[in-house]
């Protein structure tokens, strides 16, 4: 997933001009790297707010005010209020049992966690739509029972947990094989009960990564769009999240209201970046080398 | 406490880290575990806490067998090798730590909790450091960390997983002193495990020496080092050359040389192994004829009051140097240097069989 290269200060500082690039190749990829920035990532995100804003703050205000619009938001949010919580402690769980014990399946568990990233988002709605829809095999089943998960709000949760499923887990399984077993095992000599080995010993020691899986896995939990747009089956204001919303603003010509709610996760994007930022900032301050061993 | 281990073994995989291990260690006892890594030693110190279990066997702590008595109902304390300091917590809440986390009842008042630690931290005369973090501490302050928070619980055996292994020479020594003193004043049974012989035999009150999962031999100290039972003990415990040869007529024969022996290492005749510590040769200058091996001096490091001799066989026999240690008077006054022929004489030879080793 996304590469966390750990630039070291002073590296440029320390070069000896023997091995520092000539000036000009210098500029050049400075150069290139900007522009490219600009036009690929900065001037799309600039757009999407001249767009939302093209006609005012009062069409802008409006957009977003209206019952589908705040429909569709209220629907992200409790998507992602109910599977970011759930994969935090399937995450919490997998990770546990992957960096702590040795059982028969480990390496498949180990893969099928990274399933979700390695399949497309669409074959992962379908999935949920052969298993729930009319024709599914649980279909009948749910029919005779009178529930609904395909186009309705339990499939589209289901979508999102398992697209976003392998974020926290991913983070975490490193991070406590690196962390090891003797800690926690210092704490059960001392009498902790489990429950107290992992809050006292176990949870310091994660937590930065914890929140940092957490918010990619929220950030994505509110912008995933594929998976969701195959189980939702698009009902205005029940069925629709708002990437969805977008899309349909979109298709029926309304640039202006599309790109006002667009912006809205365009802003939650920034936001989760922010955070991310300074918690990757935590993270590599705690996993710093000499924070654990520096006796010489 | 009292442990007492009986028939322990373990396996990993194809591994056998323990085969039938039994050892009994008395109440106040300090006791090492002392082998090459991967002999099991730790493994034992783990079985002993709880942390790991036998495939068969069982620990009886006080004469009650523990076997299925859970770590934290064990009252042992455990250094580890690596310390396992909370890190995120100050060495005020690591040493506090058992205290805290006991159930209402058994917990004591915080301002018990307070005055136990800086008890304890005066013990390991650490109290100045209690506001600090484990990384901020040198890794003898840690260890010495590490030993208060396990004995803040008051465990009845107290165990240490290679307790200076990671240490530098010079706080090792001052960390093995100030632990021999440490037991005498609070003689709590302690076991510790190390693979550095000088560390086991300084310290403790007995050694248990493991080899391959098994027990070779277990003494004081003096005991082990100087009555080996094993080839395996007398070539650990401290350096030891080896001659290869056969018991005849009450002399041992290495090659086309013999060496002649005392009443007491006359055993009936046979191939055997000769182990003579460097410090117990006598040497002749010349080859003359009669009991001995003959040597060539192939270098002399002559510093402080002992003087290591490096020595070749004068029978062309490929194999290790011959060590030996003379004091520098002797050295001197036999007028012996590098390159010079000399007769090895050993005063004490501990003799094994090897016929017997074999069986």
């Amino acid at each position: 997933m996304e590469s966390r290269t750990l630039v070291h200060p002073g590296i440029i500082a320390d070069e000896s001009p023997s091995t520092r690039d000539p000036t000009p190749v210098r500029w050049a990829l400075i150069g290139i790297a900007l522009a490219f920035f600009a036009v690929f990532l900065l001037l799309p995100l600039l757009t999407v707010f001249a767009e939302a804003l093209r006609k005012g703050w009062g069409a802008y205000l409006a957009a977003l005010t209206n019952p589908d619009a705040l429909a569709a938001i209220q629907l992200t949010l409790l998507v992602a209020a109910i599977a970011v919580p759930l994969n935090l402690v399937f995450g919490v769980t997998a990770s546990w049992a992957i960096a702590r014990f040795d059982f028969v399946g480990k390496r498949v568990l180990i893969t099928l966690i990274d399933l979700p990233f390695s399949v497309s988002p669409v074959i992962s709605g379908l999935i949920y739509v052969l298993l729930f829809g009319a024709q599914g095999w649980f279909g009948p089943w749910l029919q005779e029972h009178d529930v609904r998960i395909i186009f309705a709000v339990p499939g589209i949760v289901l979508a999102t947990i398992f697209v976003t499923f392998p974020f926290v887990a991913r983070e975490l399984i490193p991070l406590m094989e690196a962390q090891g077993w003797e800690e926690e095992e210092a704490a059960v000599v001392l009498g902790a009960s489990g429950w107290q080995v992992f809050w006292h010993t176990t949870l310091p020691g994660i937590k930065w990564g914890l929140l940092y899986g957490v918010i990619l896995c929220n950030a994505r939990a509110m912008g995933e769009f594929g998976a969701v747009s195959v189980v939702s089956g698009h009902i205005r204001g029940l069925t629709n999240t708002m990437p969805l919303h977008v899309e349909i603003l979109y298709n029926e010509y309304n640039y202006a209201a599309a790109f006002a709610v667009a912006s809205l996760l365009a802003l939650l994007a920034i936001v989760t970046l922010g955070i991310k930022e300074l918690v990757e900032r935590r993270v590599h301050r705690h996993s710093s080398p000499g924070s654990r061993e520096n006796e010489s | 406490m009292s442990i007492a281990i009986r028939h322990l073994s373990k396996r990993f995989g194809a591994f056998q880290a323990l085969d039938d291990v039994s050892i009994d260690i008395g109440s106040g006892e300090l006791v090492a575990l002392l082998g090459p890594s991967g002999c099991g030693k730790t493994t034992l110190l783990r079985i002993i806490a709880g942390l790991e279990y036998a495939d068969r066997g069982e620990v009886l702590l006080d004469g009650d067998d523990a076997s299925h008595r859970h770590v934290r109902e064990r009252q042992v304390g455990f250094v580890f090798q690596h310390y396992a300091l909370f890190r995120h917590m100050s060495v005020f809440d690591n040493v506090a730590f058992g205290l805290r986390v006991r159930s209402r009842k058994l917990r004591p008042t915080e301002a018990q909790i307070r005055e136990r630690v800086v008890r304890l931290l005066k013990l390991v005369q650490l109290d100045w450091l209690a506001d600090r973090h484990p990384s901020q501490l040198s890794g003898g302050q840690r260890q010495r960390i590490a030993l208060a928070r396990a004995l803040a619980v008051e465990p009845k055996v107290l165990l240490l997983d290679e307790p200076f292994g990671a240490l530098d020479a010079k706080v090792r020594k001052e960390l093995r002193r100030w632990l021999r003193q440490l037991h005498d004043e609070i003689h709590v049974t302690s076991v510790f495990v190390t693979h550095d012989q000088e560390e086991a035999l300084e310290v403790a009150d007995r050694v248990v020496l493991i080899n391959s999962g098994r027990v070779e031999q277990v003494g004081t100290p003096e005991s082990v080092y100087e009555t080996p039972a094993t080839p395996f003990v007398a070539n650990f415990l401290g350096s030891v050359n080896l001659f290869h040869g056969r018991i005849e007529g009450g002399q041992l024969h290495v090659g086309e040389h013999v060496i002649g022996l005392d009443s007491g290492d006359r055993e009936p005749g046979g191939g055997a192994v000769a182990f003579v510590r460097p410090h117990d040769f006598d040497l002749v200058p010349g080859w003359p004829a009669g009991s001995g091996l003959p040597a060539k001096i192939e270098r002399v490091v002559s510093i402080g009051p002992t003087a290591q001799l490096e020595l070749s066989r004068g029978d062309g026999e490929a194999g290790e140097p011959i060590e030996v240690h003379l004091d520098r008077q002797t050295l001197g006054r036999l007028g012996v240097r590098e390159g010079d022929r000399v007769l090895l004489r050993p005063r004490r030879i501990r003799l094994f069989q090897t016929d017997a080793l074999a069986a």
